[in-house]
């Protein structure tokens, strides 16, 4: 799972990269671009992360000493945190799609060229980062239904910690993305 | 190690019985040996494919103008042969089939670390294979663009290119899990006293190859997947227009793309370090330095990819240290090239198949090799770079290396794995053939090339003629040779004698137990107590005997 996890993290590695080298050519238009964010709504989802993050360590620590329904109560949790931090990012999208900054929308054609990477690189990463949230979801509620049923226990809960692990990398990634697109001016 | 085969009456995993009943009692087997011939089916069939293309592509070239299809045609056959080669034959052909076969039995254990992952990677492979194969037929037609992909062209032809990238993502993520799975098991499974030093060195260059595909994999998935994105959405990644660089997708994709060169080679040389010492008769020399050699090549292997990109405008300064790197890469090679040939020194040497291959791969690994420090060489790349001397090269290294490697390999361990023994007269025939029509196929590609025929062209002046001549007649001497090899197989599958448990005399694991082995491989775990390749005993024999 750990070596999984490296790939993943490579993964998003290969884009940082891209980030990196658009940065340093377009550097000026990075930082007006990202003046464009609202990083107050991002500052809320880093929270909401981070607390989904605690949620879930916790239920793992529940399921271990046997407490199956502060377990479910706690995973139970983790999902409502991620799916309010895709509410919170679905109102972010949304508010810059009718500003028309999106790819190929009618105002983002008409800045320059450094500040239509921004937010192309922008959509890509944090929409893979998205993705990742909502497979974390769906992973999630399998664990949920597997604790219900017992096939995860206080003796075998390596499947909740791995998925646990996963949830972290999640976390972790945006804690990568949030200062790189909201925070540097 | 005792030589005796303990024989037990029970059915092997041919026969065992599971609860899924036919066909699903293989596509949904967990059993490492079955996952290794489901692979062995698939990749033979694509490989046959694969093989077809080329052949459609040399008879075309047969003569200057127009032979037998247009030019577009000509342009996704190419594509397609290089898609299907590398992603779905060279790539994952060695550790996917004879690697899943053998490393748990090479470790003494009774499967990989993770059975599921494994199987769901074959399905991975076979959903990738298909998708490319479906993207053939879709409305726009079979995608022209060369197995690289290359922007900008990629972004702005027609043709199916997303479901071909979204293919060779799924085959990534195949690869990848596969190299989990490699690694994990090296790491947990091996049996009490295999030490590191005692492990069997196709296991050192799967292990190897294991990190390679963690490590490099992911890169090309998201390259990939920007590409399909810039097709869909138009962000300008990379995009001049945009503000975006198309030099970037290049680095991006060969710096998963190079070192998936040693993914295709390393397990290759992993074979013919097992194939060596057994028909030698005599202990493998500098054990630890072939190891090494291994991961130095993966480390090495792993910074040198811009040497695909001298000629795109990089800074003088990269051009260097690359050309310098890769310089470097020849070392970790030459160093197992000594050590083999050190091996045959003053060996009782038998010219069985499997032998004659690995010697066959010697030659032309040389070749390729030597060759390949000339491209390393600036001054010389740019004369060279994009003519048919780099399409000789590469297939000198990857079909007369890597697919010499797995004909060895198929030839070696076939008796094992379905304990029926081949014609040997009928696969020495088959060798000379395909040694004899692939140097005749691919060396006038070399001179063709340093004359300037570029490579990738439809059409060509006559003046090289002779050289597409040659070649063409070389590639139905290479195909008649594969035929024999082929139908050599199925011959022996039907009616072959029944093979011993250890008909080549060989001192490594999988020779100890019945073939083909029973279904959890070992009725006990072995204990290792001795070095896997103790030939002393012939050794002193023939010290005696003088």
């Amino acid at each position: 799972m750990w070596l999984f996890l490296f790939t993943e993290l490579i993964l998003f590695g290969g884009l940082f990269i891209v980030y990196a080298v658009y940065r340093f050519t377009y550097s000026n238009e990075f930082a007006l671009a990202a003046k464009e964010l609202d990083t107050f709504l991002g500052m809320v989802n880093t929270l909401v992360l981070l607390t989904s993050s605690l949620t879930m360590a916790m239920s793992i620590t529940a399921i271990q000493k046997q407490n199956k329904n502060l377990a479910m109560l706690l995973i139970g949790l983790t999902i409502a945190l991620a799916l309010t931090f895709m509410v919170n990012k679905y109102f972010e999208w949304g508010a810059k799609f009718s500003h028309g900054i999106y790819p190929g929308g009618n105002e983002l054609i008409n800045k320059t060229n450094g500040e239509i990477l921004y937010f192309g690189l922008y959509y890509v990463m944090t929409g893979l980062h998205g993705l990742h949230v909502i497979i974390g979801v769906i992973i999630l509620s399998v664990m949920l239904y597997f604790i219900r049923t017992d096939h995860i226990t206080k003796d075998s809960f390596v499947k909740l910690e791995n998925s646990g692990l996963y949830w972290h990398l999640v976390d972790i990634i945006w804690i990568f993305l949030f200062p790189l697109f909201y925070l540097i001016h | 190690m005792s030589t005796h085969v303990l024989e037990h009456n029970e059915p092997d995993y041919l026969q065992v019985k599971s609860k899924h009943k036919g066909i699903f009692a293989w596509i949904l087997s967990t059993d490492h040996k079955r996952i290794g011939i489901l692979y062995l089916i698939t990749m033979g069939i694509f490989f046959s494919v694969a093989v077809l293309l080329g052949f459609l592509m040399r008879m075309e070239l047969i003569s200057p103008g127009k032979t037998i299809m247009d030019p577009q045609t000509y342009n996704s056959l190419f594509t397609l042969h290089g898609v299907i080669m590398i992603f779905l034959f060279i790539i994952p052909g060695l550790p996917a089939v004879f690697g899943n076969f053998f490393l748990p039995i090479l470790i003494g254990a009774k499967d990989v670390a993770f059975p599921r992952i494994n199987l769901l990677s074959w399905w991975l492979f076979l959903i990738g294979g298909l998708l490319a194969v479906i993207s053939i037929f879709l409305p726009g037609g079979p995608v022209d663009t060369g197995w690289t992909f290359y922007i900008p062209y990629s972004i702005r032809t027609t043709t199916n290119v997303i479901p071909a990238l979204f293919a060779a993502f799924v085959l990534g993520f195949s690869s990848i899990l596969t190299g989990i799975n490699f690694v994990t098991t090296v790491h947990r499974l091996r049996a009490p006293g295999m030490k590191w030093f005692k492990m069997p060195l196709f296991v050192w260059s799967l292990y190897a190859t294991g990190w390679v595909q963690v490590l490099a994999t992911p890169i090309v998935g998201i390259t990939l997947l920007l590409v399909i994105i810039e097709r869909t959405l138009g962000v300008g990644i990379f995009d001049p227009a945009l503000g975006g660089d198309p030099i970037l997708f290049q680095h991006l994709f060969w710096i998963y793309s190079h070192p998936a060169v040693y993914i295709m080679i390393l397990p290759a040389m992993g074979i013919i370090s097992e194939v060596i010492p057994v028909f030698a008769r005599r202990t493998i020399f500098g054990y630890k330095f072939i190891a090494f050699s291994s991961l130095a090549i993966a480390l090495f292997g792993s910074l040198v990819w811009a040497h695909h990109m001298f000629t795109v405008g990089m800074s003088d300064t990269a051009m260097w240290i690359f050309s310098l790197l890769t310089f470097l890469v020849a070392i970790p090679s030459a160093i197992k090239v000594f050590n083999w040939v050190a091996t045959l020194y003053k060996g009782s040497i038998e010219l069985e198949p499997a032998m004659l291959f690995a010697l066959a791969f010697i030659f032309h690994f040389t070749i390729g090799g030597f060759t390949g420090i000339m491209q390393a060489t600036l001054a010389l790349n740019i004369h060279i770079h994009d003519t048919s001397f780099i399409v000789a090269h590469f297939h000198y290294v990857m079909f007369g290396g890597t697919g010499f490697g797995i004909f060895a390999a198929a030839h070696y361990w076939f008796p094992k794995m379905f304990g029926k023994i081949f014609n040997r007269q009928a696969a020495k025939a088959a060798w000379l053939l395909i040694v004899l029509g692939f140097n005749t196929l691919y060396f006038p590609l070399f001179i063709a090339g340093y004359l300037g025929m570029p490579r990738r062209y439809y059409d060509y002046l006559p003046e090289f003629h002779i050289y597409h001549f040659i070649s063409t007649v070389g590639s139905w001497i290479l195909i008649l040779g594969l035929l024999i090899m082929l139908i050599n197989f199925f011959v022996a599958l039907k009616r072959g004698r029944k093979a011993d448990a250890n008909p080549w005399g060989g001192e490594t694991l999988e020779w100890k137990i019945q073939s083909p082995p029973i279904l959890e491989n070992f009725h006990e775990i072995p204990v290792v107590e001795t070095d896997p390749y103790d030939y002393s005993k012939y050794e002193i024999d023939r010290k005696e005997s003088k």
